[in-house]
């Protein structure tokens, strides 16, 4: 469950930027969580629920995007998908995969309402 | 009436209009405070901010300054994680008695990390090395910050040390000369042993040269493809207790070929704690990291 630190430290990064931009209420809020990045999406909506009452999070609306895994195939020499670490590349079958893409933890944006 | 515009609406929605674009400090009026800077009738004031800022940035940023404090103090320091059970603590106990006796000027410290209870870190004291517990309480995983607040500890118990000069330096071979100009305390040796737990940890940079996974025979050989994560943050696995595999049914090669999935640049040894086989390898390893890291110190 290190959702629940990810949870605080999403709700970190919203109140230095609500200390920085001084607005009165987030309305949206958007993250990434990358397939590859360790992340059970669920987990971390359900830590982001539970910390929301009282902070600045209350209310707001979360979007998670995953975007999806991506690695380098040193076999192939190219980009190819990764679902899950442990997994094979499609196009050749080996497993001499340094992930690229997908490694995501992040907050990207926010919309927020000055009244 | 209303004060500000002089209108006969009492009512909650109008007041609620005149108290945002009252100014606090005195009469003035401002209807385009918002970040729009433009009052548009009917629109509330929204506007985007972007972020882009890892959720792990606060814990990152602790983490590097823990590289930096411990390659300041010659301190190469390794980040055990593994599950519960895999001997973790008793590979660190045979590991120190072991350096103790091949490099009696290693300064070696331990930070323990446990849900509860400070028994792993009196096994280490045993030892004669340093150890703070850091109980985690009901978090999984270990943190930069905790890191940095036992590292301080450590550090506060042991700056007697410092005062040691070139006298340290023997171990290492011709061509490292320039290792002869660092301070006592250039060798020394910090591990870290995580909570037990094969999943939280591997996200967590504590500010280590290295992550080490442990997996004993005793456990099951796919777990580097279960929990895959921390099998492709470490540089290097540990098989641990060895002399079990003839009681066991576990598939060295099986395990390898898992772990190398998930990170083909793994590095694996193989060894039980408690016979002492392959131990040699184990310290033969730590003194590479060791050179490794004085070697980035150094450049």
């Amino acid at each position: 469950m290190h959702e629940a630190s990810l949870a605080g430290g999403v709700l970190q990064v919203v109140e230095d930027a609500a200390r920085r931009e001084g607005f009165a209420r987030l309305l949206t809020l958007r993250l990434e969580a990358g397939q590859l990045a360790g992340v059970d999406v669920r987990a971390l909506r359900f830590a982001l629920d539970s910390i929301a009452p009282g902070t600045v999070l209350e209310g707001a609306r979360i979007d998670i995007d995953e975007p999806p895994g991506q690695a380098w195939c040193m076999h192939c020499a190219q980009t190819v998908t990764l679902r899950q670490r442990g997994d094979a590349c499609d196009v050749c079958g080996g497993f001499q995969l340094q992930p690229t893409g997908g490694l995501e933890l992040r907050v990207v944006d926010m919309r927020v309402s000055d009244d | 009436m209303c004060a500000v515009c002089g209108c006969s609406d009492d009512s909650p929605a109008h007041a609620s209009h005149v108290r945002q674009t009252l100014d606090a400090t005195g009469g003035t009026l401002h209807f385009g405070a918002g970040a729009a800077r433009v009052s548009v009738p009917g629109l509330t004031q929204e506007r985007a901010i972007q972020i882009e800022t890892d959720i792990l940035g606060a814990n990152n940023r602790i983490a590097a300054h823990n590289r930096a404090h411990f390659q300041a103090h010659g301190v190469t320091a390794l980040n055990l994680v593994s599950s519960p059970g895999s001997g973790k603590t008793t590979l660190l106990c045979a590991t120190i008695q072991a350096l103790k006796e091949r490099s009696p000027n290693l300064s070696i410290a331990v930070i323990e990390g446990d849900q509860q209870t400070s028994f792993d870190a009196e096994r280490i004291r045993a030892t004669g090395a340093p150890a703070i517990q850091v109980n985690t309480g009901k978090g999984c995983h270990l943190d930069a910050p905790m890191v940095a607040q036992a590292f301080a500890q450590l550090h506060s118990h042991d700056h007697h040390d410092h005062d040691h000069s070139h006298d340290h330096s023997h171990h290492h071979h011709d061509h490292h000369h320039h290792h002869d100009h660092h301070h006592a305390n250039a060798n020394s040796l910090l591990f870290i042993e995580n909570v037990g737990n094969l999943v939280c940890p591997a996200a967590w940079d504590l500010g280590e040269a290295a992550k080490v996974a442990i997996l004993s025979v005793t456990e099951g050989e796919d777990k580097p493809l279960k929990y895959p994560d921390m099998f492709a943050a470490a540089q290097l696995m540990i098989l641990n207790k060895t002399d079990l595999l003839p009681h066991v049914n576990f598939n060295v090669q099986r395990c390898i070929e898992l772990a190398r999935r998930v990170n083909p640049h793994i590095q694996v040894l193989q060894l039980s704690a408690t016979s002492g086989a392959g131990m040699d390898d184990w310290l033969h390893w730590l003194d590479h990291a060791m050179e490794r890291e004085h070697q980035h110190a150094a450049s």
